[in-house]
């Protein structure tokens, strides 16, 4: 240990008053984290795969009818800007869910498991601050997969079928750009939807110190919710089921866009991840951290 | 002792004050009505057998675990109330180190500092690095946490309790898996920590250590502190014995009995006692006034490890 000059008051300055900028830095660590785990870049590779397959398949085949969501897949020989229409469409019910349930599983089980929460928490990040930075971390891998996904899928599909005016679901032929904004905007509602997700796993990741019990957790949920939508008997409760909105994002290839299931989805989805969120920090914020 | 009346003590303010502080986990009671008082600039050396409370008590210290009962003060401010405020002026080493694996020393201490909200972005790069140089790590800063040897992970959680200037240290077993010179290193940096006027809890099982470094002790048993003060109280708040080296035995037991001396007992070779209130320099003089020869006489004060034991038993399980 060297007699490194001690900290003392004629040094620059090591404090200063929280602002908004300490939340981005903290965010940015975040992200630096989740982004820079090997785990987590195979991931989006594996979500970037499915894109790229579907478009060869499609190249090389004659297209047949899709499963429960929209169907994308006999349109995308007409404009290659439905292959990441038919990708986002094949990796909303298991793919996406799944990245964001790794990512929000992790957030707070992964650090207590490891024993790095007790040192955040000393630092100290503060309880609420922590999660919700862990939040914001979560929505912005949930933006990054659908984008992945969305933006592989479109280079794919220009590049295998071409571009050009783009006959929408409703029979209306709209522009290549129009199409562009309807795409971003799926993307944006899928984005909503699966940080709802990510809020619950967020609270299930405050009840224990495993991530990847978290995550299996948050898997069975979403599948749970996916299997009981499929029950007609139970329609009374589709309405108030996270991912029976999730396929709604059809209604944004409308002419025009038909905005009831999308609000409807929006709104449940806000309910979905305040809940949860609350559920969090009124979980966490009074926890005893013995990890 | 502390004089536990008056929290103000003549010092003027204790950084760690608790009143009845107890937890209580389901059944089991971990931590029971202790009454912390660490005063300002102490060197404090909190021991205890494992399983004793310690750690529970410091998790509480440091607001990761609520208390079932009692207060905590840190640094004037009750926890866990403005626990932000207080936690930003205290570093601390809590039951060994805990970093990311995959991410260097230098990357885990910038995670950290970004971590908190009021450390300053610009100044975060030469902090971490005078961090890690005062605790040796510099040359092995851009290695990945998980190549780390113990003590080097040892050194990395200490680096993290000195990132930001501390009023305050709460070191949890800050020597654990050291080498002897990171041992004595530790023991150095404690007190040029000390010397520059924090107030240091450091929390150890090595009690030769602790007598060297710390000036006030507490001493956990079965979650409750047995006995706080200075080390000189802790000492002298104990019985001295005597030792004569000599070869007549039965004479020498009689002449310490006849003195007041307690608990005499004889070897072949030398006679021991408790010596109690006798003044100790009478002893030589009256041996010899009673012809016996004195080959060897000392006066025996205990060690820290004695006081140790004989207010936590000598037991070797943990206690439940």
């Amino acid at each position: 240990m060297s007699a490194a000059e001690v900290l003392d008051a004629s040094a620059p300055p090591a404090r200063t008053t929280a602002s908004p900028l300490g939340w981005l830095r903290f965010l940015r660590s975040e992200l630096g984290i989740i982004f820079g785990r090997r785990r987590n870049i195979t991931g989006i590779a594996v979500l970037a795969v499915v894109p790229i397959v579907l478009a060869i398949a499609v190249k090389v085949s004659s297209p047949t009818g899709g499963g429960g969501g929209p169907d994308f897949l006999s349109a995308i020989t007409g404009n290659g800007l439905f292959v990441a229409f038919a990708a986002l469409t094949l990796e909303i019910p298991i793919f996406l869910p799944l990245a964001v349930a790794v990512v929000a599983g992790d957030s707070v089980a992964g650090e207590a498991n490891i024993g790095t929460l007790r040192y955040l928490l000393t630092i100290p990040a503060g309880r609420t601050r922590l999660l919700l930075v862990k939040f914001a971390a979560i929505v912005i891998s949930a933006l990054v997969a659908t984008l992945v996904v969305a933006g592989v899928g479109t280079v794919m599909g220009l590049s295998l079928f071409g571009g050009g005016p783009m006959t929408l679901l409703s029979g209306t032929q709209t522009s290549m750009a129009d199409g562009m904004g309807r795409l971003l905007l799926t993307c944006l509602y899928l984005t909503v939807q699966l940080s709802a997700l990510g809020a619950i796993g967020l609270f299930i990741s405050t009840l224990t110190e495993q991530p990847i019990g978290a995550t299996v957790a948050v898997v069975l949920v979403n599948v749970m919710m996916f299997v009981l939508d499929q029950i007609s008997q139970l329609a009374w409760l589709h309405p108030w089921l996270l991912t029976h909105w999730w396929t709604a994002f059809g209604n944004l290839l409308r002419d025009p866009i038909a905005t009831e299931d999308i609000t409807r989805g929006l709104l449940t989805a806000a309910v979905y991840a305040g809940v949860f969120w609350l559920a969090a920090w009124a979980r966490f914020s009074g926890k005893d951290v013995t990890s | 002792m502390l004089d536990q009346d008056d929290p103000s003590g003549g010092t003027g303010t204790w950084p760690v004050l608790t009143r009845g502080l107890t937890k209580q986990f389901r059944q089991q009671t971990a931590v029971n009505a202790v009454d912390l008082a660490v005063p300002a600039g102490a060197v404090y050396g909190f021991l205890g057998p494992n399983g004793s409370g310690k750690t529970t008590t410091i998790r509480m210290l440091l607001g990761l675990v609520r208390p079932t009962a009692g207060s905590i003060e840190m640094l004037g401010m009750p926890m866990p109330e403005r626990s932000s405020e207080a936690l930003r002026r205290i570093g601390a080493l809590v039951e060994g180190p805990a970093f990311h694996p995959y991410l260097s020393g230098r990357a885990n201490l910038a995670r950290l500092d970004a971590a908190d909200g009021h450390s300053d972005p610009r100044t975060s790069a030469r902090r971490i690095d005078a961090a890690l140089d005062r605790v040796g790590l510099l040359a092995a800063a851009t290695k990945r946490y998980r190549a780390y040897s113990l003590g080097m992970r040892q050194r990395l959680a200490i680096a993290n309790a000195l990132l930001m200037p501390r009023d305050l240290l709460i070191l949890d077993e800050p020597t654990n898996g050291l080498d002897p010179q990171g041992t004595r290193e530790v023991r150095h940096l404690v007190g040029d920590l000390a010397a520059d006027g924090a107030t240091v809890l450091v929390s150890s099982h090595l009690l030769a250590e602790v007598e060297q470094m710390c000036s006030h002790v507490g001493v956990m048993f079965e979650g409750r502190l047995v006995s706080q003060g200075t080390m000189a109280d802790l000492a002298s708040g104990t019985t001295k014995t005597v030792r004569v080296d000599t070869d007549r035995i039965e004479d020498a037991v009689r002449v310490l009995t006849s003195l007041g001396l307690t608990e005499v007992t004889g070897t072949p070779t030398q006679v021991s006692g408790v010596l109690g209130d006798v003044e100790a320099a009478k002893i030589v003089p009256e041996l010899v006034h009673a012809d016996v020869p004195v080959l060897g006489f000392t006066v025996q004060s205990p060690s820290l490890e004695d006081v140790f034991v004989s207010l936590t038993g000598e037991g070797f399980d943990v206690s439940g």
